[in-house]
């Protein structure tokens, strides 16, 4: 452009198609990737000891980042950053908390300016797994064998449950840690079960005789869940599943197996489902949210409701006093059942990486070890009423009864533990899922018909090389 | 002579100095708008032919493929049936509603040259639902259309022991639900827009149209009507980019953002869910290059059809 002869429009049109025809052209270069300065700069490191045994460099800052959402931030100010900063006094810490983790963070990972630890989570997280394939993700596999924050003799590893070093694991490298350990189940007020002597079913035919019960009492309503977010009522759905064909049922599925999604023991968990859908519940059901059914079920307006362990921080302003909230297992569907009575939902949740290409990744990784030890996870599991994947972290500490129910759950049912991946991993084929297992319960969807959508979408995505595929065994 | 030379020397230093001042106060806006709105423009069609999933410095180029997985893209070609939809109807209710509004505050009372009593009052209220957020609007709603006995509209047919309606669950009804909110969200501004339109035309118009024996229905489509043609097609391409557009009510409002099983979505929706939920930001972007095609195209359509001469008055 070195002819000054240019008309002002001639410059526009120029201007315009520059932008148009050059992808990362210097009209692109403000908000579009490619802003990035070369390679990311050399992380800090110090000399590692017995007092340091990832080498962190001591005095450089590092930053944390939280979701503040159901379990706010003040555990990590509280009791996380306490507990680091007691250990490396010289450290600084930046704190940020935000409700919104990939409006945030996003430019700077882009831009090559990530902060240091980062509690990703939320409606509005960042994909894990684009994270992963665009290297942003630290491994932790030095975390893993540096020594436990509490015993030096013990490593990190041995601290934690197996299934959170398997969650955390992206093509063979582990670089996400998963806090939290969600118990799943039927949840229900001791209150109202015992004012009406009803108990907690063990079996299906329980289960539906109790849903019956209820309904003829006129007490209230027998079963609800989130209808707005039918998640909450596939978990049941595949949990039962699992229940019924044992633990292949839901790797087939995870794995995008064909005609997973059309196995029996999936077809007969979502026929009892759909009928429970029909005769037993709340009104309204399919059109409230999760808050709404919950603050339903303070009311005492509906007896049962499915949910994760979160749900007593949840509902903590609402709950009466007595309510006592207590969860059972879903129930056993037949005496051939693969998987004996007790089986829990249960995971690892809550997830939190460190960045491979910020500054102090080090910092990050000693940041989690803090975190993995007895008074970091102890703490944390007082503070919002939710267990840990740190083992007996949660023993001798004061538990709400909710809680108390499903960690006494959760260890009765031992090894008997499972779980899906694919929402993580897919998040298309889990919207599917939920549209069509909404239409199924509002019995607008038969059976067949909602195994063979979400089946379609799953072959959709095996056969889309644009698909970062996972696989567990 | 010199005078005249003088003076045409002076003349062109004003014109020097004018344009200097006109570019000035130009450059400022140019530049904003082209950082501002042409370059994301140019970059949303530069990102829509890279894979790119929002993180990486540096996507790979992809060509057109973001656009041929679009064409087979169901649930895209659903959203854009939706917006298809509330771009014919959205405009036509906004607009006869609002006309037979405006028309009953400007004409309705018991001469045609006045309004119908209270008609400043009612104005007002016309407006309020102007200056609500969209999400507040959006929240509101979720309560009004409660499916169980605490929402409005369900309350008294539970009292009467009638079924409770569906409105944002049974996929057959969610759609005209969304649409009731929007057209209910944008009467008011019509009603003040047309009122001013209708209060520019000379009372005497109607006065002789009166004497002439027209009833108000005549009156309304011979002489409103056709002298407030130009503001009701300003407001026919303003309700229909709109309906382009709708997003915050759908994304707020509905099951699934956009749900009950997609029974609601439309292209800003699943743009959003697109880049911000699966994180495909260039096929995000490719959605986005559609819809700029369509609004673009919209746009033309309009202006051309709704051409007509103007009366003049």
């Amino acid at each position: 452009m070195a002819d000054n002869s240019f008309t002002r429009r001639e410059l526009l049109r120029a201007a315009a198609l520059a932008g148009v025809l050059l992808p990362g052209g210097a009209l692109a270069a403000c908000a579009s990737p490619g802003g990035g300065s070369g390679g990311p700069a050399p992380a800090a490191t110090g000399a590692t000891s017995a007092a340091n045994p990832l080498g962190i460099a001591e005095t450089s800052p590092f930053e944390v980042v939280i979701f503040d959402g159901g379990f706010g931030d003040a555990y990590a100010r509280e009791v996380h950053e306490p507990l680091f900063a007691a250990e490396h006094p010289k450290a600084t810490i930046k704190h940020t908390a935000t409700k919104e983790i990939a409006k945030t963070l996003q430019p700077r990972f882009a831009g090559g300016n990530p902060p240091e630890f980062v509690n990703n989570s939320g409606d509005n997280a960042m994909d894990f797994g684009a994270l992963a394939q665009d290297g942003q993700l630290q491994d932790l596999g030095a975390l893993l064998d540096a020594p436990s924050w509490d015993d030096p003799a013990v490593k990190v590893r041995d601290t934690i449950l197996p299934s959170a070093v398997e969650l955390g694991t992206y093509d063979g490298t582990y670089c996400v840690l998963n806090y939290a350990s969600t118990v799943w189940g039927i949840w229900y007020s001791t209150k109202l079960f015992g004012d009406n002597g009803w108990e907690p079913p063990e079996t299906w035919d329980e289960f539906t005789a109790l849903c019956e019960k209820i309904k003829k009492s006129g007490t209230c309503a027998p079963f609800t869940y989130a209808g707005k977010h039918p998640f909450y009522i596939y978990e049941t759905i595949l949990t039962l599943a699992a229940k019924i064909g044992g633990v292949a049922v839901l790797k087939n599925i995870d794995n995008l197996a064909e005609g997973a999604w059309k196995a029996e023991p999936v077809a007969t968990a979502a026929t009892a489902f759909a009928d429970v859908g029909a005769k037993y519940l709340l009104r309204g059901t399919e059109g409230l949210d999760h808050i709404q059914t919950q603050t339903a079920h303070d009311k005492y307006q509906v007896a049962m409701l499915p949910c994760g362990s979160w749900l007593e921080n949840e509902q903590k302003d609402t709950t009466p006093p007595g309510f006592g909230y207590a969860m059972f297992p879903l129930p056993s569907f037949s005496s051939a059942d693969a998987l004996p009575y007790g089986t829990l939902h249960s995971r690892p949740g809550e997830e939190f990486f460190v960045s491979a290409r910020s500054a102090n990744p080090r910092a990050g990784m000693e940041y989690m070890r803090a975190m993995l030890s007895k008074e970091g996870a102890g703490r944390f599991s007082e503070m919002v009423s939710t267990l840990t994947v740190v083992k007996g972290a949660a023993e001798g500490r004061t538990l709400k009864p909710g809680l108390r129910s499903a960690a006494a759950r959760l260890k009765q049912a031992g090894e008997n533990t499972t779980y899906f991946r694919f929402r993580q991993w897919y998040k298309e084929l889990h919207d599917e899922a939920a549209a069509a297992t909404g239409q199924l319960m509002a019995g607008r969807l038969p059976v067949a018909a909602w195994a063979d959508r979400i089946q379609r979408k799953s072959d959709e995505i095996r056969n889309d090389s644009s698909v970062k595929k996972y696989t567990r065994s | 002579m010199a005078d005249r030379t003088k003076r045409s020397f002076l003349g062109n230093r004003a014109a020097l100095t004018r344009a200097r001042f006109i570019a000035g106060f130009l450059a400022a806006p140019v530049l904003l708008y082209l950082v501002y709105v042409i370059s994301p423009y140019a970059q949303a069609f530069s990102i829509a032919m890279t894979d790119w999933r929002g993180v990486s410095a540096h996507p790979g180029f992809v060509g057109l493929a973001n656009f041929e997985r679009l064409l087979g893209d169901g649930v895209f070609w659903t959203a854009v049936r939706h917006n298809g939809l509330l771009l014919v109807l959205m405009p036509i209710g906004t607009l006869v509603i609002a006309l037979f509004f405006a028309f009953l505050l400007n004409a309705g009372g018991a001469t045609a040259a006045s309004g119908v009593f209270g008609a400043r009052f009612y104005r007002v209220v016309f407006f309020f639902p102007q200056g609500l957020a969209v999400a507040i609007v959006a929240v509101l709603f979720q309560q009004v259309f409660r499916p169980d006995g605490s929402g409005m509209l369900n309350a008294p047919l539970i009292a009467l022991g009638l079924e409770p309606v569906g409105f944002l669950s049974d996929p057959g009804v969610a759609l005209w639900s969304i649409l009731g909110v929007l057209v209910w969200q944008a009467v008011g501004f019509y009603v003040v827009l047309f009122s001013a339109g209708m209060a520019s035309i000379p009372r005497e118009l109607y006065e002789a149209a009166e004497i002439d024996g027209a009833g108000r229905g005549r009156l309304f489509f011979r002489v409103t009507l056709p002298l407030l043609w130009d503001t009701v097609q300003v407001g026919w391409i303003y309700l229909g980019i709109a309906a382009l557009d709708v997003f915050a009510i759908v994304w707020v409002m509905t099951a699934e953002h956009g749900g009950p099983d997609h029974a609601t979505t439309v292209m800003a929706a699943e743009i959003y869910r697109n880049a911000f939920q699966y994180f495909k930001f260039g096929y995000a972007s490719a959605m986005g290059v559609v819809l700029f095609f369509f609004t673009v195209a919209f746009a033309a359509v309009a202006l051309r059809l709704s051409r007509r001469e103007r009366v003049e008055f």
